[in-house]
């Protein structure tokens, strides 16, 4: 179930299996069965590292999400936490423990094993609600980053991004700092370090030092990633704003995909449930299907633009169907046999095609309505930089519509990135607009926009000269067959792919775009790291840079998230055949607009107004 | 060769074992002590001894009363010398970590380093202290030394380890009323056990509690014990009884080997294995050593000896001498056995041969020539085995010549195994050596680790010679040099007499930047004995801001602790700097302190706003923040339960506002606040709920209760666009199916939004006549096509985009138009040939 994490250039099973290891680790310092309790967050990331069965033959018989109230009734010995260190959560732990200990009787060791890493301030208030000395254990399960695909890690910090922009807190870009360390002792001291804007400067920072605290103990490995480029998401502010419009993006834009999985509406999947054997053709649940690449046809399809996808969906139909003719061709025994050692393999290929077929039909009847379109078409005139200086009449239109305030949102901070900042009096209709059909409370999200910069009032106009520079806009890119990785918006080019794709010249790197790259905020890193005379990798001869054998390696790690057609775009650039470099890729979190925003709205539980005066 | 073979005694004839005698040491105590009126402690491994006046032998006292104790190298060399002033001493011993054990009658343990410094002490429990302790015994645990004691109770207490010690009661063995016998105590199988014998009756106990008669197979039944002993590898016993005979069996009882008669009913002062297959008894001046098959040698002395216990032999040591006594090993055995025929002493007399410059060299060579990886091997672990003690090491040099001269013949023989072994040879004999003084054999340092010989040479402060062993093995420097030189500095920074500044200067120089030396540690040490400037001078160079910030924090450096913390990008150590300052500092000098430093202002306000929003809000207001504050009067003013509470923090948040002189959000404030008024009023009015709806959801809830003049009210009060007041009341018309009234506000005037949402909210709800005959007309005529099309009029759409010649939106229609209508596709296509016809 996890193969296809070993097929990329970095073999992250290696990751994982270190983060298996320590999992069990920390389960058999209890001794005797186990209840966990989990952190709701660290679930789904948790299925990427091991599997129900596995914690089975640990002991773990049952397992409960983290709630406030009484813990459910269980015989086990241990109960055992997991949970990232929020203080938040450590109030839902004493209660279980307390109410648990008040119960007759029952004698059960408690554990709590914080993820990645335990902090002072948990402790103190474990301690102030008086349960820590009832913790036989209290250490860390230190997994910073969870394996998503062969060549894409995510750290599932989905606040990252808000913490660092809205509250200086930058406690997460330590959290970084020390995930690109374990990536270090696992594949080898990175030899260069590049970046841009002021947290991966701060990242940059903290690993060298982390580095240097190590002193001597370091792992001696060949380096196998050969650079690292640190990317702040304020250098994009725009990018994750804009409708993703390849097939992976636009399944998240659409329907969310969660740590590789997808919940969709099961009515279009009711042939094969019904082939599954199911009475009911209809079943009201969601039907969950993994995405990842170690399906041969998501693997195709997963990068194209969408509008690309349909062909290949016919073509692999028309492939399968011709496979299965062959049964009338086959004459002997052995063609007969061999025929029918290739059936499972048409049947899981079958299979897929379906799946993907009926996905692709719920995302086209998305993409063909006329609310798609008109705000595609709206976004495409911002980034090429159309009527961003007054106030847009499909903004507008759409506030008066009380389209969802996301939508909005998007909208609206998509136009400030491509003006540079609206004038003050656009900026006030815009907000008053938004707070008489929104709601007052909207006050505080708006806020939080701004401290994020992504509403601001106007300052230097540079993104035409950055969309200019940095080739942002390119007309006329195919579809079906791209030649730059602009396909991935249907002619945009994000900045940080641009970033990573220039980075990666010989020979030149960032000194072609020079004159840009000040036009972007925040500073440049540009580090060589010292390794060992004896770990140095040896390169043959320039000429042979080609081959895939010789092709670079660079991590891109995306502070404060990244989206799905950023990673094709890369993809998509390793893929090419006069490329040098193959990416990989780490994030914070995979992020699309709306996901990104929401992170940055301010949770408001209104309280009712309980007495009328 | 002869020297070597001269010291052997066979044990039993023709059976080719052989037990050697090798001198260790002169001993260089013999002016200090007296051998035969002390108490003596030796630790096993070469290790420390410690000697003290024995109590119980009437002695002249030189000069004072007091009792000393006095710790030798193995070499007798005095190491150290403290005055006891404690308790009745029962027993002393060494343990694994070369600590002085000193057990009381009281039941406590008092420990000592080999400097005689007092490093802490433990107690056997209370029963213990209550009755007193009549003997102790000593044992090895995978855990280290592990202790027990025999209470006047006759109880037996445990400790498996002295470094962390649990007590456990043995248990109880019936009917003991008497000291038993004899006793001991061992560790198998991670099980602590006692062997007790009251008499001729045998008990095994063991930690659960159990007691166990043993019976082990006696000739001649209800002899009583008076002696026994466990061999070193725990799986031995031999039991000496009150006629003389010695019993040798396993440690379980189960095997017995044999019995001998030592025709000795007296009890040997000391009994005990050496090695695993014979044993040692010693009565005065006389040692027996006695094979397993009855066997024996004997060995008369002059002066009176102590026995100390090794893993491969034991050690003998007197006034003047210390010996080793062990089984001659079966390298050193073929090499050197007189007529032996084994490869690797035809290959010593080969190499011999060759030095005399003779041709039979090379005859012998050939003898061997199929095994002369073999005969190599011989010779290196022969080197390796034989305790050479010449100043000039001839033995072990011949055979690593000979081994040299066979592996020129070897030719795929690997040299790793002569290097590592000469190496390795080089360190034995260098620790060897009288002012280091540890007798290592080669089987001894295997069992006892490297790294632990390097721990004894740091313990006994030989810095500089631990450190060239480390370098000349290649022992990585975070496990050796680094290791060692932060010892010495810890070591240093306790000369008191030595100034800070020079200490600090020699210690940063002589460690440098050496990696895995903890700074910290040693700065922690520093500290401790009061030097603080110098434990802040030596913080700076330590690299862990994790290990340097608590201290910093503990010699109250809280400032310097932060920007350390703060430079180290790790929250948490800022987060318990933050803290401390709160809890060591007056409110107002942490506000300022705190709001001084950004990094750390912003992470304590994200505390507070997880923690205390109140707080939080002070914070702002203390920091004259006016634009958050405002926005926290917001936040809270959402947490308010009654409509006062409410309205008082908007008016908070105004204020707060005016004063960050933000008059956009004042007046949006001020909007709200008129708009909630409002909102009650007219609940009151009508009992239906408005609070919490924006304002367009009011105008909306308004205008579908057909509440038009109090709709118009708001909007005109709030300034509402025009154009959004059109699309709100086009909505709640639609919503409501008012499509009369509708019908009417498209004709009040002229629309400021155009006529499509009017088509579109028809559209919404599916009422396509009404799109169709009332807005579709008025529509743009560049959007008619698709609103047409869009409502599914595709015969309509084509008409129009036909009137209109357009071909590029007939082909729209057509590719909306279901291939099942093959009359529309074929109407369209026409037409669109018309069009160009036209053209």
């Amino acid at each position: 179930m996890f193969s296809h994490l070993s097929s990329g250039k970095l073999n992250f099973s290696i990751l994982k299996e270190s983060a298996r290891r320590e999992l069990l680790e920390c389960l058999d310092r209890c001794v005797g069965t186990k209840a966990l309790i989990w952190d709701d967050n660290l679930t789904g990331p948790f299925g990427l590292i091991a599997e129900y069965a596995l914690l089975k033959e640990h002991d773990v018989t049952r397992m409960f999400p983290l709630k406030p109230g009484h813990l459910p009734q269980t015989t086990v010995q241990n109960v055992v936490f997991f949970c990232r260190p929020r203080l938040a959560l450590m109030e839902l732990i004493a209660e279980n423990v307390l109410k648990e200990e008040a119960g007759a009787g029952s004698k059960k060791e408690f554990h709590v094993f914080f993820v990645p890493r335990k902090t002072l301030l948990c402790e103190r208030k474990l301690k102030e609600l008086g349960v820590y000395g009832t913790f036989a254990t209290i250490d860390d399960y230190s997994l910073e980053m969870y394996p998503y695909d062969s060549d894409l890690l995510s750290m599932e910090m989905e606040d990252s991004f808000k913490d660092c922009t809205l509250y200086e807190d930058y406690t997460s870009l330590y959290d970084c700092a020390k995930a690109l360390m374990t990536v270090q002792a696992l594949y080898g001291v990175i030899p260069y370090i590049h970046g841009k804007g002021q947290h991966a400067k701060h990242v940059c920072d903290m690993v060298l030092r982390m580095r240097l605290e190590l002193g001597g103990t370091e792992v001696q490995i060949v380096p196998q990633i050969d650079s690292l480029l640190l990317l702040d998401r304020s250098v994009d502010l725009l990018t994750p704003l804009a409708t993703q419009l390849t097939y992976e993006g636009l399944i998240d834009e659409i329907f969310g995909i969660n740590h590789t999985i997808v919940q969709l509406p099961p009515e279009k999947f009711a042939s094969s449930s019904e082939a599954q054997g199911g009475a009911s053709a209809f079943s009201t649940e969601l039907r969950k299907i993994v995405l990842n690449s170690g399906e041969e046809l998501y693997a195709e399809i997963r990068d194209k633009n969408f509008n690309a996808v349909g062909q290949v969906l016919s073509r692999k139909a028309k492939a399968i169907s011709a496979q299965f003719e062959e049964r009338h061709g086959a004459k002997t025994v052995g063609e007969i046999k061999k025929f029918v050692s290739k059936l499972p393999y048409i049947q899981a290929a079958k299979e897929s095609l379906g799946n993907h077929t009926s996905i692709a039909e719920l995302v086209k009847e998305v993409t063909d309505s006329s609310e798609f379109v008109g705000c595609l078409h709206t976004q495409q005139e911002f980034m090429n930089g159309v009527d961003t200086d007054k106030v847009h009449p499909y903004v507008e239109d759409c506030i008066s519509k009380q389209d969802p305030l996301t939508k909005v949102l998007r909208l609206l901070c998509m136009q400030c990135a491509a003006n540079n900042g609206f004038k003050p009096k656009v900026m006030e209709f815009y907000k008053q607009e938004i707070i008489q059909t929104y709601g007052f409370q909207h006050a505080i999200t708006l806020n939080n926009l701004e401290k994020a910069g992504l509403l601001r009032v106007q300052g230097n106009k540079t993104y035409p000269a950055l969309r200019k520079g940095l080739r942002l806009i390119v007309e006329d890119v195919s579809e079906q067959n791209p030649t730059d990785a602009s396909y991935v918006y249907s002619g945009y080019a994000p900045v940080t792919v641009r970033l990573a794709q220039f980075l990666a010249r010989p020979g030149q790197g960032w000194r072609s775009v020079e004159n840009v790259m000040d036009l972007i905020p925040g500073p440049k890193i540009e580090v060589a790291q010292e390794i060992p005379a004896g770990l140095k990798k040896k390169r043959s001869s320039v000429s042979s840079l080609q081959s895939d054998e010789e092709k670079k390696l660079m991590l891109v790690f995306f502070l404060g998230g990244v989206t799905y057609a950023e990673i094709a775009a890369l993809r998509f650039l390793s893929h090419q055949d006069d490329s040098t470099t193959e990416y990989i890729i780490a994030t914070t979190k995979i992020i699309n607009g709306d996901s990104w925003l929401n992170s940055l709205m301010e949770p408001m539980q209104l309280v009712p107004i309980a007495e009328m005066q | 060769m002869m020297s070597i073979i001269g010291s052997w005694s066979p044990l039993g004839l023709g059976k080719n074992v052989f037990y050697s005698k090798s001198d260790l040491y002169s001993m260089h105590w013999a002016d200090l002590v007296d051998l035969s009126k002390v108490n003596i402690a030796a630790a096993s491994y070469g290790g420390p001894i410690a000697i003290r006046r024995d109590d119980s032998k009437i002695t002249k006292i030189q000069g004072s009363t007091k009792k000393v104790i006095f710790i030798f190298s193995a070499a007798g060399q005095k190491i150290s010398q403290f005055v006891w002033n404690s308790g009745c001493v029962i027993e002393f011993s060494w343990s694994s970590t070369e600590d002085l054990l000193c057990v009381q009658d009281d039941g406590q343990v008092l420990v000592y380093d080999i400097f005689g410094t007092f490093k802490r002490v433990f107690s056997m429990g209370q029963e213990a202290k209550d009755t007193g302790i009549i003997e102790c015994r000593f044992f090895t645990t995978s855990l280290g030394t592990g202790l027990a004691v025999l209470t006047k109770s006759y109880r037996i207490f445990v400790v498996n380890s002295v470094e962390n010690p649990t007590i456990r009661r043995l248990a109880e063995i019936p009917g003991l009323n008497a000291p038993p016998s004899s006793w001991t105590v061992f560790n198998l199988e991670r099980q602590t056990r006692a062997i007790v014998a009251k008499n001729a009756d045998i008990f095994l106990l063991n930690q659960g509690g159990q007691c166990q008669d043993q019976y082990p197979a006696f000739t001649q039944a209800g002899q009583f014990i008076t002696e026994m002993a466990v061999s070193v590898n725990n799986k031995h016993l031999a039991l000496f009884t009150s006629s003389g005979t010695l019993w040798i069996g396993s440690s379980d009882m189960q095997t017995c080997d044999c019995e001998f008669d030592t025709k000795c009913l007296q009890r040997p002062q000391q009994l005990m294995w050496c090695g695993t297959e014979a044993v040692v008894a010693y009565w005065d001046k006389l040692l027996l050593v006695i094979g397993s098959h009855k066997e024996f040698i004997h060995y008369a002395y002059h002066e009176p000896v102590y026995l100390v216990p090794e893993v491969d032999g034991i050690r003998i040591l007197g006034q003047t001498l210390h010996e080793l006594l062990q089984k001659v090993p079966e390298s050193v055995m073929d090499v050197y056995r007189i007529g032996s025929m084994a490869v690797g002493a035809i290959l010593m007399e080969a190499a011999r041969e060759f030095e005399n410059g003779s041709y039979k060299a090379d005859e012998y060579i050939r003898m061997i020539k199929d095994s002369l990886e073999e005969a190599v091997k011989q010779c290196i672990e022969a080197a390796g085995n034989i305790y050479d003690n010449t100043a000039t090491k001839e033995n072990q040099k011949a055979l690593l010549r000979a081994a040299s001269f066979g592996k020129c013949f070897a030719v795929d023989m690997n040299a790793d195994l002569f290097v590592n072994a000469c190496q390795l040879i080089r360190v034995l004999n260098a620790i060897r050596d009288t002012p280091v003084g540890i007798p290592l054999t080669h089987t001894q340092l295997q069992s006892l680790t490297l790294r632990v010989l390097i721990d004894r040479l740091i313990l006994r402060r030989h810095y500089p010679l631990a450190i060239r062993i480390c370098e000349y093995l290649k022992i990585p420097d975070c496990e050796g040099a680094s290791r060692i030189l932060a010892h010495w500095a810890c070591y240093k920074v306790q000369q008191v007499n030595i100034p800070e500044e020079q200490l600090a200067t020699a210690i940063t120089e002589k460690l440098g930047n050496t990696a895995g030396v903890s700074y910290a540690e040693i700065a922690n040490k520093a500290s401790d004995c009061g030097r603080t400037q110098l434990a802040i001078r030596l913080l700076d160079h330590e690299p862990r801001a994790s290990e340097q910030v608590p201290l910093l924090m503990k010699i109250n450096r809280d400032d310097v602790a932060l920007t350390k913390a703060i430079e180290s990008g790790d929250t948490d150590l800022v987060y318990t700097v933050i803290l401390r300052l709160k809890q060591t500092l007056k409110t107002g000098e942490f506000l300022m302190s705190i709001t001084r430093i950004p990094v750390a202002y912003s992470l304590y306000l994200q505390l507070c706003r997880q923690q205390n929003r109140e707080l939080l809000m002070d914070m702002f207001y203390q920091t004259d923040n006016f634009h958050e504050e405002a926005h926290c009067y917001i936040y809270n003013s959402y947490q308010q339960k009654s409509i006062d509470k409410r309205l008082a923090d908007l008016q908070g948040a105004h204020d707060s506002f005016s004063k960050a002189k933000n008059d956009f959000m004042a007046k949006q404030v001020e909007d709200e606040m008129r708009l909630i008024r409002w909102q009650c009023e007219q609940e009151r009015k009508s009992e239906k709920p408005y609070l919490d709806l924006s304002l367009q959801d009011t105008m909306t809830v308004l205008l579908k209760a057909g509440l038009n003049k109090q709709a118009e009210e708001l909007r005109k009060d709030f300034k509402v666009p025009d154009k959004r007041f059109w699309w709100i009341k086009i909505m709640a018309l639609a919503d409501t199916g008012n499509w009369q009234e509708l019908d009417k506000f498209s004709k009040s005037k002229k629309s400021p939004i155009g006529y499509e949402p009017f088509a579109e909210v028809c559209l919404k709800h599916q009422n396509v006549s009404e799109a169709r005959n009332k807005y579709i007309p008025r529509i743009s005529s560049e959007n008619k096509v698709k609103f047409l099309v869009k409502l599914g009029l595709l015969e309509d759409a084509a008409e129009v985009a036909f009137q209109q010649k357009r071909d590029e939106e007939l082909q729209y229609v057509l590719a909306h138009c279901s291939p099942l209508k093959p009359n529309l596709v074929a109407k369209i296509n026409s037409l669109r040939s018309q069009l160009t016809a036209k053209k």
